[in-house]
């Protein structure tokens, strides 16, 4: 195929899958009024503790909102074609595994971004937040970098799906879960119990939570969180090719066992 | 060169609860411009057949080509040139048959503009009404969906067609509208169909040879005329229960 199929091959899933959010447009909002009422929520908590807790409990509910979005979306989008059957389809077709993966790497992206923007000015607004003397473009740097993180770790989370429609629903979950305990969203590592505590170290979300904190609150430079940007950076460019390594792997592997039949 | 397709000593075995032999060494060649069909009972392994040839599934042992390409291999040199229809519609049900149409050919590398007129053209001469083509596919009857994916599966002009029991469970009106236009489909240069189906009438009318499948093995094969001719019977059914021992009505009703 010619880099203009290509470039077909990538919009086949953003496209598809905004139809799909379109048709299910109810439940979209559905969703979206929870998110901003469980971020409203979790935002007058830190106003009961003072003032300056309810920025810092906000960072959190933005930066959870955005990474849980890249990640569920990219596992959720090979799990719906598992449960329709055309993940068959998909794969017969003439179009790269590159392609494929990175088509829905970019629905994520901009799903997350439209949906974090709309809570972000709701809570902005909401909570009167003024954002004197933060460092503002480091923000949408960290972004980025643990954007790029999170989507190699649902790259990763996507052979679940792939290899098992419903136990992988299950464990990608779980695993959604775990990070959200691990992580540090709404308070410091430090207070998890000292055997938990490793864990956070391997969770990019407790370094994007740390960065963003320290950008927004203390107003970091970037000198300062330059470490860490690099860090996050990192994690990006090994998790991004190792997970389209094992979807290749585990493509074949079902491909081998008859994983990818639903019936007929 | 006229070989399409060329399979030698298929075979396939899934682990299960319980080993299942689903092919076992199967050997046939189809020619170009030929409609090939197999036919056999639920569970005869014929999908494992057509998964293999589509690229979804690898064989145990033995290998196939399509128009000289490996299918294990060389994957990436098969995909352009086929496309299947499955027994189940399998679509996004949630959307429209265009948005599902639309997904497909951004897939093949097609235009939305090429995908529309394609697909109208290919609906319209299958009996589909225009105005179901914006609705939600989960509103369509089984028959229309299946005309749906009739149409993904031709409208990408492939060269070699895999029909995966394109007729099974449709309203007789569908089915009719369907068998007709694989028929007049196999006017177009180069098209090759292998069709696998439950129904005996349709292989000997529609199909240039046929194979009998049971327990994934080829048990006969050659054309409908030819089998009657050998085994002395008057249609398949009967030539069915010579060569398998087995009343192909009674198979049927069992599934
Ligand atoms: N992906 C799979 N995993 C496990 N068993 C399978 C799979 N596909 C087919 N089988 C088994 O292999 C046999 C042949 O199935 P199939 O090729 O679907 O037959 P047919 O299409 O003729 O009905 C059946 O016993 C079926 O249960
Ligand atoms: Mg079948």
């Amino acid at each position: 195929m010619n880099p203009r199929g290509h470039a077909y091959g990538s919009i086949a899933f953003i496209e598809r899958n905004f139809a799909l959010i379109k048709r299910y447009i109810g439940w979209e909002l559905v969703f979206l009024t929870y998110n901003v009422v469980n971020a409203l929520a979790i935002g007058l908590i830190g106003a009961t503790m003072g003032k300056d807790k309810v920025l810092y409990l906000v960072i959190g509910a933005m930066v959870w909102g955005f990474l849980s979005i890249l990640f569920h979306e990219i596992s959720e989008s090979i799990a719906w074609e598992r449960w329709e059957g055309t993940i068959e389809y998909t794969f017969m077709a003439p179009i790269s595994r590159f392609v494929h993966l990175i088509g829905n790497c970019l629905h994520a992206v901009a799903y997350g971004v439209v949906r974090s923007t709309i809570i972000l000015l709701i809570l902005v607004v909401f909570f009167g937040i003024s954002v004197e003397g933060a460092n503002l473009p480091a923000l949408f740097v960290i972004f980025v970098v643990s954007g790029l993180s999170f989507v190699g770790l649902g790259l990763v989370a996507a052979i679940l799906p792939l290899l098992s429609t419903e136990k992988g629903a299950y464990a990608t979950h779980i695993f959604e879960a775990v990070l959200l305990l691990i992580s540090g969203v709404y308070y410091e590592i430090t207070v998890l119990p000292v055997w938990i505590r490793p864990l956070s170290y391997i969770s990019p979300a407790t370094y994007t939570l740390r960065a963003m904190r320290a950008a927004l609150l203390d107003g970091a430079s970037f000198s300062e969180l330059l470490p860490t940007i690099l860090l996050l950076l990192a994690i990006g460019f090994v998790l991004i090719p190792l997970g389209m390594l094992v979807f290749k792997q585990a493509e074949y592997y079902a491909k081998k066992t008859g994983k990818l039949k639903r019936s007929g | 060169m006229n070989i399409a397709v060329q399979c030698e000593e298929l075979a396939k075995t899934f682990e299960k609860k319980n080993r299942v032999i689903a092919l076992d060494r199967v050997s046939f060649t189809v020619e170009k411009h030929e409609i090939f069909g197999i036919v056999g009972p639920n569970g005869s392994g014929k999908s494992t057949l057509i998964r293999i040839l589509s690229t979804l599934l690898i064989p145990d042992t033995g290998w196939a080509r399509i128009f000289g390409h490996d299918v294990v291999r060389q994957y990436g040199r098969v995909r352009p040139c086929i496309n299947r229809v499955s027994v189940d519609a399998a679509f996004f049900k949630g959307i429209s048959a265009w948005e599902n149409l639309r997904y497909a050919a951004r897939l093949y590398g097609l235009s939305s503009g090429v995908a529309k007129e394609r697909t109208l053209e290919i609906l319209d001469r299958l009996g589909f009404e225009r105005k179901r083509y914006y609705e939600p596919l989960e509103d369509l009857s089984r028959g229309m969906q299946q005309k749906v994916a009739i149409a993904r599966a031709f409208f990408t002009a492939p060269m070699l067609l895999l029909l995966d029991e394109p007729t099974t469970g449709l309203d007789p009106r569908s089915k009719l509208d369907v068998q007709e236009y694989v028929r007049r489909s196999m006017n177009q240069d180069g098209l090759t169909i292998i069709l696998t189906t439950h129904d005996m009438h349709e292989a000997e009318s529609l199909c240039d040879r046929v194979a009998i499948i049971i327990n994934g093995r080829f048990v006969t094969m050659g054309k409908p005329s030819e089998l009657l001719a050998r085994y002395k019977k008057n249609n398949l059914e009967e030539v069915f229960l010579e060569v398998t021992g087995r009343e192909w009505k009674e198979i049927e009703y069992e599934s």
